[in-house]
């Protein structure tokens, strides 16, 4: 038995840090270690709950916007606070405009480099990668022209000797598999997406005032005055500016994006059958459709061993059924529950460090373990996928139909719904949701614009906190999945405050049980061709797109490499 | 001419939020020229790629890891900001600053110098506020800022000290 151990996981957000056990070529047990420890409870403890999203979108810096949204909906909750209808509006457009920024990034400068080879890209031919691409779309920027030019500028670059971005790529390695003509496609587009998420960033920004770090939010709505004829407001010229954006998104999402990770999933069929892991899922509804978050523009809800008839829909912000299933496990993290040490409910929570050596059988990471119903769940575009197919979606069922049917013609088999419980799976899924939120994006654009014209300028209703203590979740379906924020409020102050994180239902550790937490349980059986370079390990963990953003990131001035990976048998 | 002055840093972790104070302070003691934009960066990654790209000097503050003692100010430049060229990951903020810079290269929109002011922290422990020690060394880290800034050919005044204008202050004289 070969033990490897890879600290830091690179191309990630945070610090994470992995162990296998690998046994004649294969995965046989591994560990998912959270190197940083998160500590936001403690931040606010005794804040005013109206300022908590502001300390809240500084707990990640790829997540600042989910964060901050999901903190108000949690205050709101507790005080049963409307919404007005152009806030849902305008912080929906901020949610899926986010959404689609990071998949973007996720895919292309994430997670792509480990199935595309830069350096094969450069020895291939720039016409037969043209002609390539047509097969797949009518994409207007699949020209030889420019992917000539994209030839020429990564020749250029890696001439440099500097890599750059591109350092950390495994490049030669036996478990590269796509012809030069694919690898060079794709590198086109990546170097395109390297725009398109810019866009994508900007409808941030123009709805948030400011990124990173948005201002518009307030416990009650947004800070954005509506008025059709100020200029210093949200104004129809703004708007439709925004509209601008989108069309251009929508063409790189549904012509490059999807057909890419469609066209990539195929070629490496094999990884349909590695990283499935934990299928049980579960995502939550988003986009709310009307002040109080009873109506949603898309599904969610939990899904038992894969089954999509099993689907138990989530379908209000009042409910139960989630709010009653989420407990947190410490039995293999760095903290100590004060009295009983048994999984809590996150508003009896508590964030008391213990750090100890890392114990394989013992606590090994500053990442508490989830459980809905004492279970662990797979969280993610994966979830959320299967559950908004399974509520019969209409947008996500046509755009994963797209992904499945290119897959099937590049592959040239029929690829099932099946297929997504694995590494590529979580891959693909997060385009089909990527493409479902564009769709959303618009549809929650023309409702915006539909709202104002009838007159409708509110934006913010005032919160009153009474006296006494009350309590109040608020989830929203992030990027990588299920994030929920609970606090407990007494007399206007915050009494105790817990954010249960998207990567902590993945990345967790063992829990009471000492069940394997999702990433562990989709490392068994994985293929390791060279423990030394275990490119494999990251496939499955990058498709879950990590982000343990806790976040330290000193500058180190001593030039001292700090991802090490070790093998040992 | 863009000139950036982007302060890195997480806010709850005190002194790794250094980064940002400076620059705060920066904005708060001086008037600066509309061809530098002051930039509160947070954390945050590839969501910089858009206010970074094309400016012509970028200025980084941000806490630094060195043997010099707490509360040094040092400063880097152009190929000896680690960061800008490096072959290894330093830090375990994996698609932080590194990335974009490594990006902005790809893509021929990088800045033609790029300056880091660095304080060495003392407390990294959750909180919001700097130690009483790294915050007696914002000041300095400012004026080294103020300093690169004018060598860029800007003009940077200072605030008028809000009790000069007082009306006790004008009738004294």
């Amino acid at each position: 038995v070969t033990r490897i151990t890879i600290d830091p996981i690179t191309r990630i957000e945070g610090h994470l840090r992995i162990d296998c056990e690998v046994n004649n070529g294969k995965v046989t047990n591994a560990w998912s270690s959270g190197q940083m420890w998160r500590g936001i409870e403690i931040i606010l403890k005794d804040r005013d709950p109206r300022d908590a999203w502001i300390y809240a979108q500084r707990i990640c810096g790829v997540c600042t916007t989910v964060h901050a949204i999901v903190s108000v909906r949690a205050v709101e909750n507790a005080l049963n606070l409307e919404v007005p209808l152009n806030a849902q509006y305008i912080r929906n457009m901020i949610v899926a405009a986010h959404g689609i920024h990071d998949h973007i990034v996720h895919f292309y400068q994430l997670a792509a480099l480990d199935w595309v080879d830069i350096v094969s890209a450069l020895s291939a031919d720039p016409a037969g990668a043209a002609k390539l691409g047509a097969t797949l779309s009518d994409y207007r920027r699949n020209g030889v022209v420019e992917i000539k030019q994209t030839q020429e500028k990564l020749k250029a670059f890696v001439g440099t000797g500097q890599l750059g971005v591109f350092a950390s790529g495994y490049w030669g390695h036996p478990a590269m598999k796509l012809p030069p003509e694919v690898n060079l496609l794709a590198a086109t587009h990546y170097l395109q997406a390297l725009e398109y998420q810019r866009i994508a960033n900007r409808i941030v920004a123009i709805l948030g005032s400011k990124t990173p770090h948005i201002q518009n939010l307030a416990v009650g709505g947004v800070a954005n005055p509506i008025n059709p004829d100020s200029q210093s407001t949200l104004t129809l010229e703004r708007l439709f500016a925004i509209k601008a954006e989108i069309d251009k998104l929508g063409e790189f999402v549904n012509k490059a994006m999807i057909p890419d990770v469609a066209a990539v999933g195929a070629l490496y069929a094999e990884w349909t059958k590695y990283g499935a892991g934990v299928t049980d899922y579960l995502s939550v509804p988003d986009l709310p459709l009307d002040t109080k978050g009873t109506r949603f523009e898309l599904p969610g809800g939990f899904i038992a061993k894969g089954d999509l008839a099993t689907l138990k829909p989530i379908t209000s912000y009042q409910d139960a059924y989630f709010r009653d299933g989420v407990k947190e496990s410490v039995k293999h993290a760095w903290y100590q529950y004060k009295g009983d040490d048994k999984a809590r409910h996150p508003y009896d929570g508590q964030t008391h460090p213990h750090h100890t050596a890392f114990k394989d059988d013992g606590k090994y990471s500053w990442v508490k373990a989830p459980t809905f119903y004492d279970k662990r769940v797979q969280v993610g575009p994966l979830a959320n996928v299967l559950g908004m197919v399974a509520a019969g979606h209409e947008p996500t069922k046509r755009h994963l139909g797209r992904v499945l049917e290119i897959a099937g013609a590049v592959a040239g088999t029929k690829i099932p719904v099946e297929a997504l419980h694995s590494t590529i799976g979580r891959i693909a899924a997060r385009a089909v949701r990527c493409a479902v939120l564009l769709e959303s994006l618009q549809n929650q654009w023309q409702l915006l614009i539909d709202n104002i014209a009838k007159g409708d300028f509110d934006t913010f209703n005032r919160p009153v906190f009474p006296k006494g203590e009350v309590r109040g979740f608020g989830y929203h379906e992030a990027p990588r999945g299920v994030l929920s924020h609970w606090a407990v409020i007494e007399n206007g102050k915050i009494k105790n405050y817990q954010a249960v994180v998207p990567s902590t239902w993945n990345a967790g550790p063992r829990d009471d049980q000492d069940a394997l937490g999702p990433y562990e349980a989709s490392l068994l059986d994985n293929p390791v061709a060279d423990a030394e370079l275990p490119l494999e390990v990251l496939r499955t963990v990058h498709s879950f797109d990590p982000c343990l953003a806790c976040a330290i990131h000193l500058v180190d001035t001593k030039r001292r490499p700090i991802v090490q990976v070790k093998a040992f048998g | 001419m863009r000139a950036v002055v982007l302060g890195l840093g997480n806010i709850l972790l005190r002194d790794e939020g250094v980064g940002v104070r400076v620059v705060e302070a920066l904005a708060e003691r001086f008037i600066l020229p509309a061809e530098a934009e002051v930039v509160d960066g947070g954390t945050a990654g590839m969501e910089l790629l858009g206010t970074l790209a094309g400016c012509d000097h970028l200025l980084i503050c941000d806490a630094v890891k060195d043997d010099a003692p707490p509360g040094t100010v040092i400063e880097l430049a152009d190929a000896e900001v680690p960061a800008f060229f490096q072959t290894t990951r330093f830090s375990p903020h994996q698609l932080g600053l590194a990335d974009v810079l490594a990006t902005l290269m790809l893509t021929g929109e990088a800045p033609r110098s790029v300056t880091l002011v660095g304080v060495v922290p003392l407390d990294l422990d959750l909180g919001i506020d700097l130690s009483p020690e790294i915050a007696a060394v914002v000041g300095v880290a400012v004026e080294r800022l103020v300093a690169e800034l004018r060598g860029l050919g800007l003009a940077i005044r200072p605030r008028a000290p809000a009790c000069s204008l007082s009306l006790p202050a004008l009738l004294a004289q």
